[in-house]
């Protein structure tokens, strides 16, 4: 049953990543496309745990730790540097 | 059925669940008319998402020093979402990325000038700056 | 003197540098996954050495925590959080496109610590998305998706004050309690 489970969760989460591709390259600003690297981001991270959850394998959690507290740092600068540029 | 039986059905439930709430993610972005609707329905949902995910992965693995693992990045990712969400959705409304006919009322506009205009100690105040 | 300083006696700063040490040493304990002796130390340690670093802006907290409130407080706001996740995630596949607002919330309480909580849990429940802050007056510019009329922007409204109510309930001090329990104002159109 588990093995259906990994299959469904995949081919959702493969689904949705390339649709914030699509959104990525589509744009039409750079703000969709921080927006949409952010979710792709949030996406990684959830495939990266339900791996680690099929395959019972708490190797890759502490990545996750990282990239969970420093994901923002993009999103934050470029918008920052955005919102700079115009005034 | 045995124990293990239920724990793996609530975990392949919480993780499905998790990957759909993703799904609604991608969705959104593709559908969504302005920026700003884009942003709700791509980043918020995908925090519960996200929790889901990992409470199934707590079940299958169930060793407490990967819990507390578990829980930094839960803790993590909810103290950081609304930062990055705020941030961008500032840089969205100042550009004027919002499309008014999708707004029913908008309080903010009366007061915008008191945001862009950028004055030393509005904006760019840090908060622990030394005094 | 700028509005944004704010004068903390030392016993206050001592206070809130213990609040963090603990914290820290908390994360530090997470981090290795088990909660011993050795690990207390060091993360005492190196929670010391970061704060001598880094020094954290001053934060006035001068309520008490009521256990009683602050659950009550993460149980309605994790039920919120569920709730709102799957009401905007059928938005995304729910033919026609979403109206939305800005709504503008003053809050009663005016305080650093109260606004940044707030503005915290409101944003993390999806469907709201803070666009502006003022620290000055304590007023939050909320985007608020899948709004239907005037008469729900109103009730959102009350929800961002009944939620700062719940807040300062878990946390806040006597003198804001009386505050947040006063009637909901009502609003003036601006």
């Amino acid at each position: 049953m588990m093995t259906y489970a990994a299959v469904a969760v995949t081919v959702l989460l493969t689904a949705a990543g390339a649709m914030a591709l699509v959104r990525i390259v589509r744009g039409p600003t750079t703000l969709d496309r921080i927006v949409a690297t952010d979710v792709l981001l949030a996406i990684i991270i959830t495939g990266i745990a339900a791996e680690a959850a099929f395959s019972r394998d708490p190797t890759a959690l502490p990545v996750l730790v990282v990239v969970s507290l420093l994901g923002i740092t993009g999103s934050v600068g470029v918008a920052r540097f955005i919102t700079r540029e115009k005034s | 059925m045995t124990l293990e039986n239920v724990l793996d059905t609530i975990a392949a439930v919480c993780m499905i669940t998790g990957a759909l709430l993703s799904l609604a993610a991608g969705v959104a972005l593709l559908r969504f008319p302005d920026l700003m609707s884009r942003m709700h329905a791509a980043t918020k949902p995908q925090v519960l998402g996200l929790l889901l995910m990992l409470t199934g992965c707590a079940i299958r693995i169930g060793a407490l020093v990967d819990i507390t693992t578990m829980v930094l990045i839960a803790i993590f990712q909810l103290a950081t979402a609304p930062v990055a969400a705020h941030m961008v959705g500032r840089a969205v409304y100042r550009d004027g990325h919002t499309r008014k006919d999708l707004l029913i009322v908008d309080e903010l506009a009366p007061d915008a000038d008191k945001f862009t205009e950028v004055s030393p100690d509005q904006s760019r105040q840090t908060p622990g700056a030394p005094r | 003197m700028s509005p944004y300083e704010i004068a903390l006696t030392k016993k206050e700063r001592v206070r809130s540098r213990i609040i963090a040490v603990f914290g820290l040493v908390i994360v530090w304990n997470l981090l290795w996954g088990e909660f011993t002796w050795m690990n207390i130390i060091t993360g005492a340690l190196v929670a010391t050495a970061i704060l001598v670093v880094f020094p954290l802006p001053p934060v006035k907290f001068g309520g008490r925590v009521r256990p009683l409130w602050v659950i009550a407080f993460f149980a309605r706001f994790f039920t919120d959080l569920v709730v709102a996740s799957f009401q905007v995630a059928a938005l995304a596949f729910r033919p026609g496109l979403p109206n939305s607002a800005i709504v503008k919330v003053k809050l009663r309480v005016v305080s650093d610590l109260n606004m940044t909580l707030v503005a915290e849990a409101v944003s993390l429940v999806p469907g709201s998305l803070i666009t502006e802050a003022d620290r000055q007056t304590g007023t939050l510019y909320i985007h608020m998706l899948g709004v239907e009329d005037a008469d729900h922007v109103e009730r959102l409204r009350k929800e961002v004050l009944l939620l700062e109510r719940r807040l300062v309930r878990a946390i806040g001090s006597k003198e804001e309690l009386r505050k947040v329990n006063a009637p909901v104002p009502e609003e003036t159109s601006p």
